[in-house]
This record gives structure tokens, sequence and C-alpha cells, in this order.
């Protein structure tokens, strides 16, 4: 929609612009041995004002003919071409008003009171080669504008997805924040120290530290904007020594850590819900367990995070862990946009989590 | 002196099991029969020591706790025992069904046995089936149907199922070219299946739709659907009506 069109408050505000137009295009008809004062001031301000809808027009060419991206030739056809047809129409709509002019009676009446109205049919033909040079500049003026009128709005709209994509940013910090104190993995462990309490009490102190430990440094890391990959490895592997008292020898964790991948910085906590659907969503549907593989190395400018675990295909469908996944992609969407690149990878029995983010 | 209650414990969370041993230890008049680390050992088990009671994890791997009580005697009291389930538990709520909540006190635990052996003896176990469809979350659908197949266990994932049918107070399952009986209703099973890919064609029968090749005109009014095995199903007016407006939907 013609942003002028579009909004009620600037179409009179525009129109009202047109009477300058007027004026100008007055001054021009009424020069020496054209027009009289009064005949160019009949045909100016009906055509100023015609011209002002006209010149709307170039809206729509200008806005499928972005400046970046149209070549040179091509903007000049279609601007040129586009001037040239509207400023022919404008001048045969004046043809129209002049015609208009000389035969409506009244006027002609009032022509004979004051001869200065008359022959403006008969001067006319003088007037369209000036006319039409002013209609083409007028066209290419409103081209220009319209251009202008584009790149500012192109402008507000950048701003705004920048604040949009702040806001998603904050959004996903926040609920990475929060998934830290998944219900499920909390209750589980209290229950876990419940049972060493009973059965094995020195564990007891162990796991409460090992617990608090783990809560305290993944909030402590969740304030901060990056941390090293070695850093949230070393959360991941804490959160998975915790879940080792709920499943003993089910859960085995095997590492692939190349020292130039360590350094890489990532978002805090971004492994966090992957680690945890792997225990939730893979050992623990396996009655024999199997082992989480925390995979990560550098390729160039390239950090690659893998995270793979077995599961049980046959196991009834459950809330499947999709959340975190979701979680994750955000996150990697709104910090890297198109530079990151996420796949959860089902294989028959094998769940893959890739990540490939730009090294930094 | 009463008979002692015999209880079985089913976790596959070693610490969960010893804590639930060392409580129910303690409670007086209980006796624990065994131990399990998940739904099929849990059944098995079961028919053999005979317990009065079980106290079943929900999610564990082989038979999840649902599946478990399913084929469980129904003259077992059953307790629940999980650590944070919303859903679950809403549906434990609705549904009367006597759960414990992860960590747990053992008067809680005591309670909770009391009162499900109390309803056994009373108005029977609840619906094992119903109770799995309430506790799963919306979208979410039946992937698999556990059966006794003689002493063994069968469990058909629903995509190989071909249909269901009505047989008295059981359902009969056809698949890969046999066929498992189970009790229980097939409304239950309706309300389970995903209904983009399950339809109850008439009273008696659901049909896998992937397994559906063609639907014949029978007598004057009433088809028959033919599936790619070669059962022929007979198909009522309403589930004509509801067949063509799911067909026609998935085009």
């Amino acid at each position: 929609m013609h942003p002028i069109l579009a909004r009620k408050g600037r179409l009179l505000p525009y129109l009202a612009a047109s009477l300058p137009l007027g004026a100008l295009l007055t001054a021009l008809l009424a020069r020496p041995g054209a027009y009289s004062l009064a005949q160019a001031a009949a045909v100016a301000f009906p055509l100023g004002v015609i011209y002002a809808f006209l010149g709307l027009s170039a809206w729509y060419p200008c806005r499928s003919l972005p400046l970046t991206r149209a070549k040179v030739p091509l903007l000049l056809a279609m601007h040129g071409g586009a001037a040239l047809v509207t400023s022919a129409a404008w001048v045969l709509l004046g043809a129209g008003i002049v015609r208009l002019l000389d035969e409506v009676p009244s006027f002609a009446k009032a022509s004979e009171a004051k001869p200065a109205l008359s022959g403006i049919g008969e001067g006319y033909a003088a007037q369209v080669p000036p006319l039409f040079a002013v209609g083409v500049l007028l066209y290419l003026l409103s081209v220009a504008l319209h251009y202008v009128l584009l790149a500012f709005e192109a402008a507000r709209e950048a701003e705004r997805r920048e604040a949009q994509l702040v806001l998603l940013a904050r959004e996903a910090e926040l609920k990475a924040l929060k998934s830290q104190v998944q219900p499920h993995f909390l209750f589980n462990c209290l229950n876990s120290i419940s049972a060493l309490t009973g059965s094995d009490p020195p564990r007891v102190r162990e796991m409460c530290l090992g617990l608090a430990g783990f809560l305290r440094r993944s909030l402590a890391v969740g304030e901060r904007e990056s941390i090293p990959v070695g850093e949230e490895l070393s959360l991941a592997r804490s959160y998975l020594d915790v879940e080792r008292i709920r499943f003993g020898k089910r859960l085995a964790v095997e590492e692939s850590i190349e020292p130039s991948g360590e350094e890489c910085l990532v978002p805090p906590l971004l492994l966090q819900p992957l680690v945890e659907n792997a225990v939730v969503h893979g050992i623990a549907t396996l009655a024999e367990g199997g082992a989480v593989r925390l995979e990560a190395s550098r390729s160039g400018n390239r950090l690659r995070i893998v995270i793979e675990n077995p599961f049980d295909p046959n196991a009834p469908a459950r809330a499947s862990g999709g959340l975190g996944l979701k979680l994750v992609r955000d996150r990697l969407a709104a910090l890297y946009g198109p530079d990151a690149m996420f796949a959860a990878r089902r294989l028959e029995d094998r769940h893959l989590a890739i990540i490939s983010i730009p090294a930094r | 002196m009463p008979d002692p209650t015999r209880v079985l414990i089913v976790d596959d969370e070693e610490p969960a099991r010893a804590v639930l041993k060392e409580m129910l230890g303690r409670v007086p008049g209980v006796r624990i029969v065994g131990e399990c680390g998940d739904g099929l050992e849990a059944v098995k088990v079961a028919a053999e020591a005979k317990p009065d009671a079980v106290f079943l994890d929900i999610q564990m791997p082989r038979l999840d706790g649902f599946e478990a009580m399913e084929l469980l005697d129904p003259a077992i009291a059953v307790v629940f025992v999980t650590a944070y389930d919303n859903y679950a538990v809403k549906a434990f709520e609705v549904r009367a069904v006597d759960y414990v909540l992860k960590p747990f006190s053992e008067t809680r635990l005591a309670e909770a046995l009391e009162r499900a052996r109390e309803r056994v003896r009373e108005k029977g176990r609840p619906d094992a089936g119903a109770l799995a469809a309430a506790s799963r979350p919306p979208g979410q659908f039946l992937s698999r149907v556990v059966v006794r197949d003689g002493p063994n266990i069968r469990v058909i994932p629903v995509v190989k199922l071909d249909f269901a049918e009505a047989q008295d107070d059981a359902v009969l399952f056809k698949t890969e070219g046999k066929k498992y009986r189970k009790p229980q209703t097939l409304a239950s099973l309706a309300d389970s299946l995903d209904p983009a890919r399950f339809l109850r064609v008439h009273r008696s029968y659901i049909i896998n739709l992937d397994r559906l090749q063609r639907v014949d005109l029978y007598a004057k009014n009433s088809h028959v659907a033919i599936l790619a095995d070669g059962s022929r199903i007979p198909v009522s007016r309403e589930g004509h009506a509801r067949l063509r407006e799911l067909l026609e939907g998935r085009r």
C-alpha cells in the first residue's frame, strides 16, 4: 500500500502541497505570449492536483526496482518510459480541461464578459511542449522522492528487526536459565540423596556438594555472554556426575575433545538441554544403559560439537525432548543467524545432536 | 496375626529402589518379595511371586509403568512412584489412582499402600490403558500395544497393526499374520490411537488407515473395507461417512 494513501491523515497535507505546484504551473503557463493569468490559473491548479495523484503512481515501479539491485539501463528505461507516458497522459488531461473550460456555457458566457479567458482552447497547443517537459521532470522528481521514502521505511524495518532479535536473545537466555532447574532433575536428585542417607551416608555429602556446585556454577555462568567450550563441557560433566548417582553403571561418558576446540567461545549452557536429553530420553530408556559421547573439534573457522547417545527406538512415545532442541535452535539462530547449523538426527538406535558455529 | 502384605518394588534407578526397600522395611506388616529394574521383569516376577501390591515407577526401559500395570493380575494393588510429571499426576487425581511423589516420606508411602489395597478390595483397579492415555501430553498417542501371548509378552507397534476387533470383554489385535487377544474395551483403544491414522469404522472395528486398500460396496447400503492383508472389515454408515471425510482431508 502506498504509504501516503495508507494513512488518512497524510493525503490532505500531500494534496495541499499541490497548491504551490499549481502556482508554479500558473507562472509557467502565463509567460509572456502564452495564456493570460486568469487562463493559466484556470488550467494550472486543476493540473497541479491531478499531478499530485499521478505522481503517486511512481511508488509501484520504485518498489519493484530497488536502487541497490536494479541495473542503471533498466532503471533509466523503466522510469524514463513511465515519465513519458505519465506526462503524456497529464498533458492530454490538460487538453480535456481546456476543452471543458471552452465549452462550459457559463464559462463561455463569462469569457464574453472577460475576454481574458477566451481563446483558451487555441492557446493550449503552444503550451504542450513546456507542459510535457515539466511533466517529465515532475515525474522524475516523484521517483526520487519515492526512493527516499522507501529508504526511510527500510531503515525503520531494519531497526524493528534488530529490536526483535535482541528480545529473542534475551528470552532464550531466560529460558536457558530456567532450564537449569528442570523439576525432574531436581526431584530425582533429592530422592537419590534421600536414598543414600539410608544406604551410603558418606556419599550423601558428596552428592549434596556435587548438586549444589553444579547449580551454583550454572547460575553464575548464565550471567556471562560466552564461555570457553572447555568450561561448558566441564559443566556437562558435573551434571553427568550427578546423574550417575541415579543410573550407576548404566551411564558411561565418552569424550573426544580436541584442544583446538576447547578454547572456542560458546553461549553458556548451550549444551545443557542436549546433555539432559541424552540422559533422560536416551540412557534412561535402555535397561543396560549406554554411553553419552561428547565431541568438540575446530576445523578452520568452524567449531563443531556433537552429543551422541543410544536410545531404545521401541520405547513408548513420551515427551520427546523437543522443547530442549527448540531452545538450542532458537538460541543459535538468535546469536549467529544463518551462520549456525544445528541438526538433531535420529539414527536407528542412536541420537546425534550436531552443532556447527563460527569459531570465536 | 494377619498375613503380611507382600510387595514388589519396581524402579529402574537403584537409589530409588534402595529408598523404597529401606522405608518399606520399617512399615509394620509389610514384606518385600522382590525388586525389579524394568516393567517386563516386574510382570514376570509378579506372576511367580504373587505380590499383594506393587510399587511402580512410571518411566522405565522395556515396559513402562502403565504397560506393566496393564499386564498385572487385576487383584494386585498398584502405587505409582514418580518424580515430577504434571500430566500423570493430574490423571492420577482424576482417576483416583494411588501415587507418591519423589522424594517421599515413610508416612506417605504407608498411606498410599493402604489406600491402594483398599481400593482393589472394594472397587477394583482403575483401567491402566485409560490412565496411560490420560497421562499422555496432548498430541501424543499410543505408539505400541502390549499383550500376553501365552507365557510371553508381546509388544506390538501400532504402525504394524492391521485392525482391532471388539470381542466380548476383549479386543482382538491383528498384526503380521497373527491375532492377539487383550482384555480391554475398543472404546478406550479408540481414545488412545492417533485419529489421523486409525479410524473406528464400525462399532466393533478399528482399522489402520495405512493398511486400507479400498472400500467396496457390499450390499445395498453397506460397505466393506479391504485391507492390505486381505481382511474384510464391515463399515457402518457413520463409519463410511467418517472414512470419506478423513480420506478427503488426507488428499
